[in-house]
């Protein structure tokens, strides 16, 4: 939609258009169509609301300057304090506004739920029937963001990257912290916590390298904790994928286990290959031998449970 | 009673804006009482449905149905309720003016309370003792939460059933003291509520798991 | 990480007697925090030395320190409130220069221990030692005065809950000088807040403080429901109340039922930290995101506790400056009841992103729109409050002006951020940041300083000089637009919360312009400090003998400024709900004769001593100096108990007195 990228030229105009020249709004026009719809949503909720707030700044000043008390022409009602007529409208209008943007909002979430598959690729292109959304598993750890490419096999860190138009699915957690991990071009953010997963689906629309970053305060590292997000096309992809494999080494428990440790500003790491599992024991938190996954110390209360309520 | 001063009003009408003598302010102190307990019972809210949210991680450690012993926890609960029935008995002494009467019930009420309370340790004793401390697992960090609170505040209630038999003694039963009465005796009733809660959801459906 | 923890768990003889604490707990490798504490130093010794040699200690003690009267308890409030914001300021600022510096090669002044130590300090001192100081200093004050009460429910009451939150207060500023301040933003969410990723006495003092103010908050709220609902004067029901008077009411109702879910997530807090129990751990089947529920359940009535009262002080002054009869009273009312009971329905909205469901969120996201319709009602009854009005520009009324525009700004980025996908971009972002100062500021900030200025002359009996106060409003206001605004824009440029330093050079300028908003600010607030001391000065010029100088309407303006001891000699009768305006439309005369003996409360000094109890015990606890820990609580509980044991509490002020204070007022009059 063009009214957010005209956002950035228009708000300028009533503060200080001098600096902005440099002006920048990656939320109001990203290149991914999940965040460009959030920046549509910015747009028509304001809009909607100015509807309601200019009235009022304007009736403000107005009634400031018509009824300051030098203004001896002006009606004096001092004991005028009720119409039922003016409460009505005053509790209806916005009323009305809230019932538009609570319709706007019912829709729109259940549309941008972060969990739900893509449909679409932009405004125009549905997703094509055949095409499966590439996975991508992010853990948030301190302070550094690792990525799982399972049906490629490899891993990185503080670098990820994804082929341009290719529906993407974000499964996410965290060793210790709780982060957010948020790329701002390509779709809102999503809390990375340990011990659970959250989901986020999005697409890349335009190539181009983007910064991604945790957007939740995880303590002493959390301002260096950010990364490339590269959107590349399905052959730049392609190559990238062949140079994490070529040039990375294997990700073995010893290597995670030196990897977990807390550590700032870490550089950009590429896996060939991955220890089994790897993704799936960070997440139930039985990285290390003998420690039993939360998921399986659920399933056996479970069982328990329906001995007991058998009996 | 107070009289009322009667203004001569500029346009004609007479309204009274002052109360001549002394006006009575009405005593809020039960009131008060009862808006902090409420907000007491708020504290609770917050175990109770911390309690619901992790009272299945086990962690991998015991359940309520390994550790709760239900006979124990009934006599537990016999306890506490019967020692709401005798501090209704102190009240109604006191409503008789009984000064003797009221602080024999009352200290009946503590003996039970204690009863309770010793019960209540050796419970915790035993499953601490038996490896199911509060640091086992997030559903034994709920329950000693809870139920520990819980038996904190019968603890602060002994003590101040203490400190009220003193002042009882000392001054017999004058308004203060009357009024005391009465908000001990709305905490006692109230912890016995919240046992009620305790031993429903707490024991008796968590040792179903 | 946890060896800091184990290690004062060994058995080191020193570490027995002073647990963590020693020399190196002071952090004399610190440039800044030396310079700060050198002159805090110098400026207490100073400070110490002038009490001691004007002999006003004995008269602090016994007017002040104990004293159990609401309206001295008031002030004490207001001044802890405006000290308080100094710090909190001086944290502002800092960060302001730090970020507007902090670009490239520049790593700023800030190392990110002491960055990270200042916006949590900052976040916690605004929100619980400024705002709530100041709204429940406001509610001390008036709130028995517009009701015609003697004094609230209960007194010493009053005067401990004071304490304690300066007890509280103590805590956070020693935690500048022995030790640190958490790392962890303002609501200290595990697991971060877990002792194995911050095992320093940070987060000890981040909880200590606010579970030992929590406790004088909570106990304050209690009261004045009780003082509200019981000591109302004769003939003011429930719809003849002051607004002011009604927004306290909704306040002290959202305290007591919102305060303990604090005190009880801090405790579990506490727990995991001190006796390793598994409420918020990663492992061991804690669950994180249950804190951060029940921390929102505080957190959001709570910025309605701070808000419900301004919205009570701007009525009241709408009303007062134009001359005219507050525009539907009743909707005003229902607006507020309503907000109350809504603002419990809507802590969701703070972690959209924590991953649950669309029809939650959006739930939620709706609840929230709801509240701006009240809100939005509100605003336009002291819109047509001033239709028809004849207003006066006096500086109350222009703090009103800014906060009517500034605020619906506010709200409507507000609603904004209310939308749960616009919400994922924007949620911890600097947006976010401006939008929450927007109506804080814009808010609570401003209708405190109006505050200030429409009641001053009742509290001292003269008023504050216009100049400065002009000048401070119009600092304060513009500042606060380039403090804040760029904000707005920096949000929508992606930039989030927290981050220390940048490499985006396009991004500096915005937080050039946002340091100069600050530094704007803080000339606002100067302006304010030199406006009380010019007052003071000008005062015999300022003076204002009626105790009425604005024309007031409710009951407190029907007094002498300051108010005797007792407030009323005569209970007032109550007939409308602008009282005192009717009884001047009335022609009502004070009554020269007919007094009583009057009934009040006798001053103690016990809630001093419990509160300083408690500032040890939270010290002990902070530093794990158990002994002093047990020796402490033991103490509080036999002081309580001793204190039980005073039946006494207290005297009759005798006619012969009433009535030397009424002819002098009389006198004044004539």
């Amino acid at each position: 939609m063009s009214t957010s990228r005209n956002l950035c030229k228009l708000l300028p105009t009533s503060a200080l258009a001098a600096t902005l020249a440099g002006c920048d709004m990656v939320v109001m026009s990203p290149s991914g169509d999940i965040a460009r719809q959030q920046a549509d949503l910015i747009i028509w909720s304001t809009l909607l609301m100015l509807i309601i707030i200019v009235p009022v700044i304007l009736l403000i000043f107005l009634f400031a300057w018509r009824y300051r008390a030098s203004n001896r022409e002006a009606t004096y009602k001092p004991d005028w304090d009720h119409s039922t007529t003016l409460e009505l409208v005053i509790w209806a209008a916005p009323l009305a506004i809230i019932i538009a943007l609570g319709a706007l909002t019912w829709v729109s979430t259940h549309k941008l739920d972060p969990y739900r598959p893509l449909d679409r690729i932009d405004e125009e292109r549905l997703v094509p029937e055949h095409v499966e959304h590439m996975v991508v598993e992010v853990v948030a750890m301190d302070w550094k963001w690792l990525f799982f490419y399972p049906e490629l096999g490899i891993a990185t860190v503080n670098e990820m990257a994804a082929p341009v138009d290719r529906p993407l699915q974000f499964k996410i957690t965290a060793t210790t912290m709780m982060n957010a991990f948020y790329i701002p071009e390509l779709a809102g953010m999503i809390y990375a916590m340990g011990g659970m997963e959250t989901q986020l689906h999005a697409v890349i629309n335009e190539e181009g390298t983007f910064e991604g970053f945790s957007a939740n305060y995880s303590g002493e590292g959390f301002s260096q904790m950010r990364f490339d997000f590269l959107g590349l096309s399905e052959g730049d992809f392609a190559q990238w994928v062949e140079r994490v494999k070529s040039q990375g080494s294997p990700l073995s428990h010893s290597v995670y286990k030196a990897l977990e440790k807390p550590s700032i500003d870490d550089p950009v790491r590429y896996y060939s290959e991955v220890m089994p599992g790897l993704y799936d024991a960070i997440l139930n938190r039985c990285v290390d031998p003998g420690e039993v996954c939360m998921k399986d110390l659920m399933k056996s209360h479970h069982h328990h449970h329906g001995e007991g309520a058998g009996e | 009673m107070s009289n009322t001063a009667t203004i001569p009003a500029g346009n004609g009408d007479k309204l009274d804006f002052l109360v001549r003598g002394e006006h009575h302010v009405p005593q809020g102190t039960l009131l008060g009482f009862w808006i902090y307990l409420m907000s007491d019972c708020l504290i609770f809210a917050a175990l109770f449905a911390t309690y619901g949210v992790l009272s299945l991680n086990f962690a991998g450690g015991p359940t309520g149905g390994d550790l709760f012993d239900l006979k124990l926890v009934a006599l537990n609960t016999a306890f506490l309720l019967i020692s709401s029935i005798t501090y209704g008995f102190a009240v109604l002494k006191m409503q008789m003016n009984s000064l003797r009467g009221t602080i024999g019930w009352l200290a009946v009420t503590g003996v039970f309370g204690l009863a309770f309370l010793a019960v209540e340790l050796y419970e915790f004793y035993h499953m601490i003792h038996l490896g199911a401390g509060p640091q086992r697992s997030g559903f034994l960090t709920a329950f000693f939460a809870l139920v520990g609170t819980h038996g904190l505040h019968v603890t602060f209630g002994c003590i101040w059933l203490v400190t009220l038999l003193l002042q009882l003694r000392k001054h017999g039963l004058i308004q203060a003291n009357r009024r005391r009465v009465f908000c001990l005796s709305m905490f006692w009733h109230f912890l016995d509520v919240i046992w009620i809660g305790v031993f429903t959801y707490v024991y008796l459906m968590g040792s179903m798991i | 990480m946890s060896s800091s923890f184990s290690s004062t768990t060994s058995s080191d003889p020193t570490s027995a007697v002073f647990g963590r604490l020693s020399w190196d707990s002071i952090p004399y490798h610190d440039p800044i925090i030396v310079g700060t504490f050198a002159v805090v130093a110098i400026g207490g010794v100073a400070l110490l030395a002038a009490l001691t040699k004007y002999k006003v200690w004995g008269y602090l003690w016994k007017e002040w320190f104990t004293s159990i009267d609401h309206k001295k308890i008031g002030v004490m409030y207001m001044v802890l409130g405006i000290i308080m914001l100094l710090r909190g300021f001086a944290d502002a600022i800092m960060m302001r220069l730090h970020q507007a510096m902090a670009f490239g090669e520049n790593m700023g002044y800030l190392p990110p221990d002491h960055y990270d130590q200042i916006f949590t300090a900052h976040g916690v001192i605004m929100i619980f030692f400024v705002a709530m100081p100041f709204v429940v200093g406001l509610m001390n004050y008036i709130v028995p005065l517009q009701i015609g009460a003697r004094d609230v429910a209960f007194p010493f009451l009053n005067n401990f809950s004071f304490w304690m939150t300066a007890s509280g207060a103590v805590l956070i500023m020693l935690s500048l000088f022995v030790g640190e301040f958490a790392k962890s933003g303002w609501l200290a969410y595990p697991p971060l807040t877990g002792i194995l990723q911050s095992p320093g006495v940070g987060v000890d003092y981040y909880i200590w403080a606010l579970q030992i103010a929590g406790v004088g908050t909570l106990l304050s709220g209690v009261n004045f429901v009780v003082t509200i609902v019981k000591m109302r004067a004769p003939g003011m029901t429930m719809m003849k109340m002051p607004v002011f008077t009604w927004t306290a009411l909704c306040t002290n109702i959202l305290i007591v039922a919102s305060f303990p879910i604090l005190t009880a997530v801090l405790a579990m807090l506490s727990l995991d930290r001190y006796l390793d129990m598994h409420f918020f751990t990663n492992d061991m089947g804690g669950n994180a995101m249950m804190y951060i529920n029940l921390i929102w359940i505080w957190g959001h009535p709570e910025v309605y506790i701070l808000i419900l009262p301004i919205f009570g002080v701007f009525s009241e002054i709408v009303s007062t400056y134009s001359g005219k009869r507050l525009f539907g009273y009743s909707s005003m009312v229902y607006a507020t009841v309503v907000i109350t009971i809504l603002s419990y329905l809507v802590w969701l909205h703070h972690f959209f992103t924590m991953g649950s469901g669309p029809t939650v969120n959006s739930f939620f996201g709706i609840t929230t729109m709801i509240i701006s319709i009240p809100t939005g009602a509100k605003i336009f009854n002291w819109l047509f409050t001033m239709y028809r009005g004849r207003i006066q520009f006096d500086v109350p009324m222009l703090w009103t002006i800014g906060f009517m525009v500034t605020f619906v700004i506010g709200g409507m980025t507000g609603v904004m951020l209310a939308v749960p996908p616009a919400d994922f971009v924007l949620h911890n972002s600097l947006f976010l940041i401006a939008h929450f100062h927007n109506v804080i500021i814009g808010g609570v900030v401003f209708g405190v300083f109006a505050a200030i200025a429409y009641w001053y002359p009742k509290v001292t009996g003269y008023k504050l000089d216009p100049f400065w106060g002009k000048a401070s409003f119009w600092c304060w206001l513009i500042g606060f637009y380039l403090a804040f605004m760029p904000l707005y824009v920096l949000g929508l440029m992606g930039v989030t919360r927290r981050v220390s330093h940048f490499e985006d050079a396009s991004l500096q300028i915005w937080f050039q312009i946002a340091a100069v908003g600050a530094v704007l600010i803080g000339i606002g607030i100067a302006c304010f400090l030199i406006q009380l001391y010019v007052s003071y000065k000008k005062r015999d010029q300022l003076r204002d003998e009626t105790g009425d100088p604005w024309n007031g309407r409710t009951l407190e303006w029907s007094t002498s400024s300051p108010p005797p001891q007792y407030n009323f000699a005569f209970t007032p009768r109550v007939h409308d709900n602008d009282a005192w305006w009717q009884m001047k439309q009335h022609g009502y005369k004070a009554p020269r004769e007919g007094f009583t003996p009057i009934h009040m409360p006798k001053n103690t000094a016990a809630g001093l001593v419990l509160s300083g109890l408690s500032t040890v015990f939270g010290f002990a606890m902070i530093w794990y100096i158990w002994w002093l820990a047990g020796l402490s609580f033991a103490a509080l509980v036999i002081c309580t108990i001793i204190h039980t044991f005073n039946y006494k509490r207290d005297y009759y002020i005798p006619v012969e007195e009433v009535e030397k204070v009424e002819r002098q007022r009389a006198e004044v009059l004539a």
